[in-house]
Formats: C-alpha cells, structure tokens, sequence
C-alpha cells in the first residue's frame, strides 16, 4: 500500500484555510455594520408586518390578538422543500450509494436505501414526529413524548383547524402537517444514510429492522435535543432561562445546528462507523479490487443530492425568507468550493483528479455546510467548504486505510467527518465580523452578543454528545440486531451478491 | 479448414474487420475481451488504496477459413491491427475439424 502524503495534506488544510482568509477580507469590511442593524429588521419584520404594528400589539392582552396564521409563500417553499429532501434519497443517495458498489450489489443498495426512507417515513407518522417534536416531561431534555403518536392533534385541532407550528420569526408559523412531512424525510434520510457504512455485506432482514430501531435510540433523541423548542412567537417576551429549560438539551446550551449537521450526518456517519466495526470487513477487503461499478451513477446521484440539498437547508428555515436564501446561497458556494477543493487536493496527492473524488468533494461540502447554511455568509462558507475536503480526503484515504476499517462507501469520511467540521466552523463563521448571520436573542426578537469562544464551545459540547450519543445508541442497536437476527449474509451470498441471493434478481443482464 | 483467433487492440476493431473484407473473409465474430501479455495494466487508485489492474481491454476477432486464405487473413490481420507498440496482441491459428451453416446444413469448406 502507497504510503499518503500526509505532510502534504496537512499543509494542504492550512493553505486552503490561508487562502480563504483575504478572500474574508471584503466581507470584513462590508459586512461589520449591516447584519447588526439587518438582524432585528428581519426579525422584527414579521411582527410589524402583521397588522396591527408592534407598539400597539404589544400593549394588548396576548389572548385578544388572532393568532398568527400560515403564509402562502411560506407554506408553498415548505411543501417543495420537502419534495426536494425526498428526491435526494430516492433516487438521489440510491444512486450516488449504488454506483460506488460492485454491481453484484446495486440492487441491494437501491432496495435497501429505499426501504430505509419507506419504513424511516412510516414511523415518523407513528412515533417519531411524536418522539421528536413535542413535550418529553421529565425527559424532555433528550427526548419528546407520546402526545402526538399517530400523529394525534399534530394535523387538526380540537376545533378542526388545521395546527400551526412556529418558525425562527415571531408571528410567522406554517401548517404543522408541513412540517412534519418536511422532518419525516429528514429522519428517513439519516437513517439511509448509515447503509453507506456497512454496504454489499448487512442482510435485508437487518436493515429493515435497523430502520426501526436505530432511529428510536439515535434519530429521534437527538432530532429533539437539537431542534425542540418553544418557537419564536412563544419565546418572545419568555425569560431566557425558563426558554433553554424547556427546549433539548443541545438547543439549551445554545449549540447552532440549522440543518442537521449533528443531528443527521455526525450521527449517521459515527453509526455508520459502529456498523462497519461490528460487522467486519467485506470479504477480500484490501486484497481484492473493489470499484464502484458506475461512477457515472454515483455522479448523477451526487447532482441531485446537491440540488435537493436546497431543499433539505433552506427548508430548514422553514419560512421563505432571507435567512432562507442565506441557506440557498451558503448552499450553493460551499459546495462548489468543497468540489473544487478536493480536484485540487487529488491532483497533489493523487497525480490525477478523479470523478469519485469531485462527487465525494460536492457531499463533503453539502454536509459541511449543514449546520451553517443559515448562519454564515457566503465568503465564509467557500472558505469552509476549501476546507473540509482535504480533511475528509484524509480520513477517507490515510485514516481508514492506515486503520484498516471498511467504511465502504465513506460515511464516517464524509458525513461524520464533514459534519463535525461543519458544526464547529458554524461557531466561528455565524461571526457578523466574517459576513455571518449573527446570533439572535428570541426572548427580544433582537440581535444577541456574540462570543467567539463562548459559541464555539457550545459547538464542540454538541459535537461531543452527537458523536458519544450516535457511537452508544448505534453500537446497542447493530448488537441487538446480531443477537437476535444475525448482521451479515452468508460468506456464500457475500461471493454470489446480494442482489440475486437476497432478492432474486439481478440489476443488470 | 483454418480457425483464426485475434486478439488485437479494441480501437483497430473497424481497419482489421475492412482489411478481412479485401481479403475475401466473409464473416467474423467479435467478442470484447480483456487480458495482458507484456503489456502492464493501469494502476488506479479509490480512496489512496492502489489497485493493480493487470487486465487490458482488447477486442478478440475469429474467423473460420480455408487452409488456402489463411495466410492471406493472417497477414490482413497483422497489416491492420500493429501501431508497433506493446500491445499489439496476437494471432493465434488452429486446425478447424468442421463447420456447419445452420440454415442450409451444408458442411465443411461451403460453411465458410
């Protein structure tokens, strides 16, 4: 085995860091004045935009105002938004998943993402929008309740009334069956998203009860210690103590996330970690070659990823607003950036830039942008995006091969790694000093104080608790499965491929 | 009668088919093959693993002949399928005990 350029790499990092830096420097200077006074504009925009204006509102009993009622703009980006993350499973991730496999196993990768989102989006209306997105009691700091299984009270009220829930503006609220659309195909991404960990090798009947499980231990706790709390209508005028109490654990200690950075790819990608280490190499591993049989599918895959990705971040606004366009923005130029960034870095390391290395660029950058599509700016988010490829290149190529894991299609590399980047950099680039959003103050509906090391803390508390909480739960989850029904195919089947062992048919003839 | 077997480079598939064709070879079958003689693979590499792919493409061409055009064909062949670099392939020609044309059953030389 080519030993890698590690110096190289490492020196890589820093130049793109480097080089990034004067590229910051127009932002610097335009941006120090605006985001402060444009913060509260947008925010307060919302509440003086519904008529009465905000002074007189404010002075009238809270029961006598009408409650605020859904937007068709906003309503209308949600349902899109949801369609675009829908698309970027099926048949985005199958593809970009079954063109990296031999194709003895393409099928087996389409059945197998696609079932995972199927089952993933099933029980979301059962119990997992419930376990998510309402009321834990005693538990409320890592998980919800049981209020709304079956989705009770989440789509009609007691008067017939379709439910509302809030967004990150007072007074702007969207049809809570939206939303809980909008979050099924989030949980049913990430828990596909694990397959890519344990490719060609885990058996059907294991996957299918992994896409139960895994989600109840993993997803659905740490979807709720993100993004669980009050709403910026409630929030406004609350004491800021009493908001962090009841919101999850994670929002409490005001950890950024506004995609999921932690609460899909780091979780996802630690599982996916856990499940290649429990499960064992593929047989062959490093000694026989294992290619992706279409690269071309993996890049058609990787493009609608991408393009559904606006969905999946600028959904996450969950209104169609600036911030919403921040996302789309940020959403855009990271990517590109991390595309970039890992042709160059092939080139150096490689001799030769490759179409694997430019579509794992693109998903590195989409994931490293996750957590700060709304919160950074955009010169910011080039920067991170020329940042985290080199650094999944080395944990795909020189860390996985030097440890000798089978993580067979980059989850950990890509998802666990790029996540983690993505959630830590959202401490530092959300600066308004580098173009970032600024953080905001819900109990006021005004810009809060930013503190470099105060946020970038709360960042890496996040990350500890995404990967500690993925790294059990995950590890319960993959053993439990083998206690009871057994991980992995026969050595017969392994040989043979899945698609006609375990499915009876065949991709291709 | 003569079986032919040529293993040549994929992209001298369409000069050695027209130089059979004005040698009076009247049919061909064409398979895509892969294999490697002093001619090294390519060594690509996923991931900074390093593969060695020994295999080459190459395109294999058998034609059944009478023992008198074999020379001919063999000749065609090597005119039309060398660059003069490794990896040219080669020729290989076996003694061919009988043919059929399935259609009309006939046998032996009027098959060919």
């Amino acid at each position: 085995m080519k030993s890698f350029t590690f110096g190289r790499l490492a020196g890589l990092v820093l130049a793109a860091a480097i080089a990034g830096a004067p590229l910051a420097a127009p932002a610097f200077a335009q941006e120090a004045a605006p985001p402060a006074a444009a913060a509260p504009t947008t925010e307060a925009a919302p509440a003086e935009a519904a008529p009465p204006a905000a002074a007189p509102a404010a002075e009238e009993p809270a029961a006598a105002e009408a409650p605020p009622a859904p937007e068709k703009g906003d309503t209308t980006w949600m349902m899109i938004s949801m369609v675009l993350v829908l698309m970027m499973i099926v048949p985005g991730l199958a593809l970009f998943y079954g063109g990296l496999v031999r194709s003895k196993n393409m099928l087996s990768m389409l059945v197998q993402v696609t079932t995972v989102a199927c089952i993933g989006i099933i029980a979301w209306v059962f119990w997992g929008y419930s376990l998510a997105f309402t009321d834990g009691g005693t538990l409320n700091k890592f998980v919800g309740g049981l209020s709304k299984v079956g989705l009770n009270g989440a789509i009609f009220n007691a008067e017939g009334a379709f439910t509302n829930v809030e967004t990150f503006s007072k007074g702007v609220v969207i049809p809570e069956l939206i939303f809980v659309a909008f979050q099924a195909t989030f949980a049913a991404i990430t828990a596909a998203l694990v397959l890519g960990g344990v490719a060609e090798r885990m058996k059907f009947l294991a996957v299918v009860v992994f896409a139960v499980l895994w989600p109840l231990l993993s997803y659905y706790p740490m979807a709720h210690m993100v993004w669980w709390w009050a709403g910026a209508t409630s929030a406004f005028g609350m004491d800021s103590a009493a908001l962090s109490d009841g919101a999850g654990l994670l929002w409490g200690w005001s950890a950024l996330d506004f995609a999921g950075g932690t609460v899909v790819h780091i979780n996802a990608g630690v599982a996916a970690l856990m499940g290649c280490l429990i499960l064992g190499k593929r047989t062959g591993y490093q000694k026989e070659p294992m290619q992706p049989h279409s690269l071309t599918l993996t890049m058609v895959g990787a493009g609608l990823l991408w393009v559904g990705w606006f969905g999946f971040n600028a959904g996450s606004n969950l209104e169609a607003n600036g911030y919403a366009g921040l996302a789309l923005i940020n959403t855009l130029v990271a990517t590109a950036a991390a595309g970039v960034s890992w042709l160059i870095t092939e080139q150096v390391t490689r001799g030769k830039a490759s179409g694997l290395g430019l579509a794992s660029g693109i998903v590195a950058g989409l994931v490293a942008i996750t957590p700060a599509a709304g919160f950074a700016g955009p010169v910011g988010s080039i920067i991170l995006g020329l940042v985290v490829s080199p650094i999944c290149v080395i944990f795909c190529s020189v860390v996985k091969n030097t440890l000798k894991y089978d993580d067979s299609l980059d989850a950990f590399g890509i998802h666990a790694i790029g996540g983690i980047v993505g959630a830590i950099a959202t401490g530092i680039l959300v600066n308004p000093d580098f173009g970032g959003a600024g953080l905001v103050d819900f109990t006021k509906a005004a810009v809060a104080e930013y503190k470099m090391a105060d946020q970038v803390l709360a960042q890496v508390k996040a990350v500890l608790v995404a990967v500690a909480w993925s790294a059990v739960a995950s590890t319960i989850v993959f053993f439990a499965i083998k206690l009871v029904f057994g991980l992995r195919v026969s050595a017969e089947t392994e040989e043979d491929g899945l698609d006609i062992a375990e499915h009876g048919e065949r991709a291709y003839h | 009668m003569k079986l032919i077997i040529a293993v040549v480079k994929p992209f001298k598939l369409d000069e050695v088919r027209e130089a059979l064709v004005a040698a009076g070879v009247e049919g061909m079958t064409v398979s895509e093959v892969k294999g490697y003689g002093r001619q090294k693979g390519q060594t690509e590499i996923y991931r900074g693993a390093e593969y060695q792919v020994n295999f080459v493409p190459k395109v294999k061409i058998e034609v059944a002949v009478d023992d008198a055009a074999a020379g001919k064909a063999v000749e065609a062949i090597k005119a039309a399928a060398a660059t003069g670099k490794i990896g040219d392939g080669k020729i290989f020609v076996l003694g061919l005990e009988d043919a059929v044309r399935i259609r009309t059953g006939e046998s032996g030389a009027s098959a060919l």
